[in-house]
């Protein structure tokens, strides 16, 4: 039977992207952020997941505003690195699993998910940049990817409580798959920022250490937190956090916490990062 | 025009149902110019490319002025207005820093410094208390 094993959570920012596609890793800038996740690429290099559910979401690249789905989850073959506005990012094309996608979108259908199936969508830095954070540049990516979209754009998003439950049904929806699959679920976005309006650059280290802390610990209390405590204390942008709920959903109450990391600033954004293990 | 309980966060418009019906041509104009002849094409006659959408006079002005806030207030959304920065090869950063109202170096100075506190910032009244 496929079974999750892990949950990764990490921050997307597109200037992470543009310097690892541009050789500038290494600059002082951002050579900080970049040695934090050496520890996350060792660990996911050995956890060798054979499938990984992403949680992201698309910024205008994929779907415009004649079309807005609330959660979309990708089932063809594989995605296409979108043009953003200067070209593709040139990483490897994005091999998805539409046997366990088609499963998990059927079953989270019938326990009241009403999921948007997706069978084109090129795939924008919300879901590429954690692969390169966590795996940096290979030839291909070394496992297949399940692209599963949230809106956060269109405001409202889907609320803190309905990813997280998101999260448990899509556990179950696994669990049933009747292959063996070892699955990680990867959580994206955040931590706070604010890239628009006279507030932009908001950043509030305190929020994000204590979102941390009850993410781990508490899960079910910060799914209770309403968006406007989101976008107040994190930024108009902060509240892509909702979709860490979902890869928290996906694990057990209690975890393992394998690894944190937390950096200010990637361009405008506060950095977060968690490995999460369920107990084995 | 309904009270949300967000509209007291100071300096912050949230693109919600108000905004987004407002906004919908400007966004999708925006939208365009992922597509590299759309780009060449609206550099090459700024405002002939705009008269193709049926924008507001006010939308088409304010993107001509490039004035990044008030395309805002007038229903973008940062995500979309984003892509006339990156035609004219303007960073999030850069814009980040034009909305806020002072210069890069600047804004990249507070960043680097642990970007802007939220003390003050919360609500319009803790910020007029200044």
């Amino acid at each position: 039977m496929a079974k999750i094993t892990a949950g990764v959570s990490t921050s997307h920012v597109p200037a992470i992207g543009a310097a690892v596609d541009n050789g500038r890793t290494g600059e002082p800038y951002w050579q900080p952020l970049f040695a934090g996740f050496e520890r996350s690429k060792q660990w996911i290099a050995e956890e060798k997941p054979d499938v990984i559910i992403l949680v992201y979401n698309d910024h205008a690249s994929a779907f415009s505003l004649e079309l807005i789905p609330t959660f979309a989850i990708g089932c063809a073959d594989e995605f296409a690195p979108a043009d953003e506005g200067w070209g593709p990012r040139p990483v490897p094309v994005v091999k998805g699993h539409p046997a366990l996608a088609w499963h998990i979108a059927e079953n989270l259908i019938l326990d009241e998910f009403d999921m948007t199936i997706v069978n084109k969508m090129d795939v924008d830095h919300g879901l590429t940049v954690p692969l390169s954070l966590m795996f940096g540049q290979p030839e291909a990516w070394p496992c297949k990817v399940i692209p599963l979209a949230v809106n956060v754009v269109q405001y409202p998003p889907p609320t803190g409580n309905r990813c997280f439950n998101l999260g448990k049904a899509i556990r179950r929806a696994v669990e049933s798959f009747p292959e063996d699959l070892k699955v990680v679920v990867f959580g994206t976005g955040g931590m706070s920022h604010q890239l628009q309006g006279p507030r932009a650059g908001l950043i509030n280290k305190e929020f994000d250490k204590a979102f941390l802390d009850t993410l781990v610990s508490d899960p079910a209390t910060q799914a209770k937190v309403p968006h406007v405590d989101y976008v107040r204390e994190a930024g108009s942008e902060g509240i892509e956090l909702v979709m860490w709920l979902v890869m928290r959903g996906a694990l057990d109450d209690k975890v393992n916490e394998v690894y944190r990391f937390y950096h200010v600033p990637a361009s405008n954004t506060a950095v977060g990062h968690l490995i999460l293990e369920n107990p084995r | 025009m309904t009270e949300k309980p967000y509209h007291d966060i100071p300096g912050t418009i949230l693109f919600d149902a108000e905004q987004s019906r407002l906004g919908y041509h400007l966004n999708m104009f925006c939208m365009s110019l992922m597509k590299a002849d759309n780009r060449e094409a609206f550099k090459a006659n700024e405002r002939a490319y705009l008269d193709r959408f049926p924008m507001t006079e006010a939308q088409k002005q304010s993107v001509l002025d490039r004035d990044w806030n008030r395309m805002l207030q007038l229903g973008g959304n940062i995500y979309f207005t984003s892509k006339i920065a990156a035609t004219d090869g303007l960073s999030f950063q850069q814009i980040a820093a034009m909305m806020s109202g002072v210069t890069q170096a600047e804004y990249a100075e507070m960043m680097l410094k642990g970007g802007r506190s939220v003390e003050g910032n919360r609500s319009k009244k803790e910020k007029n208390r200044g």
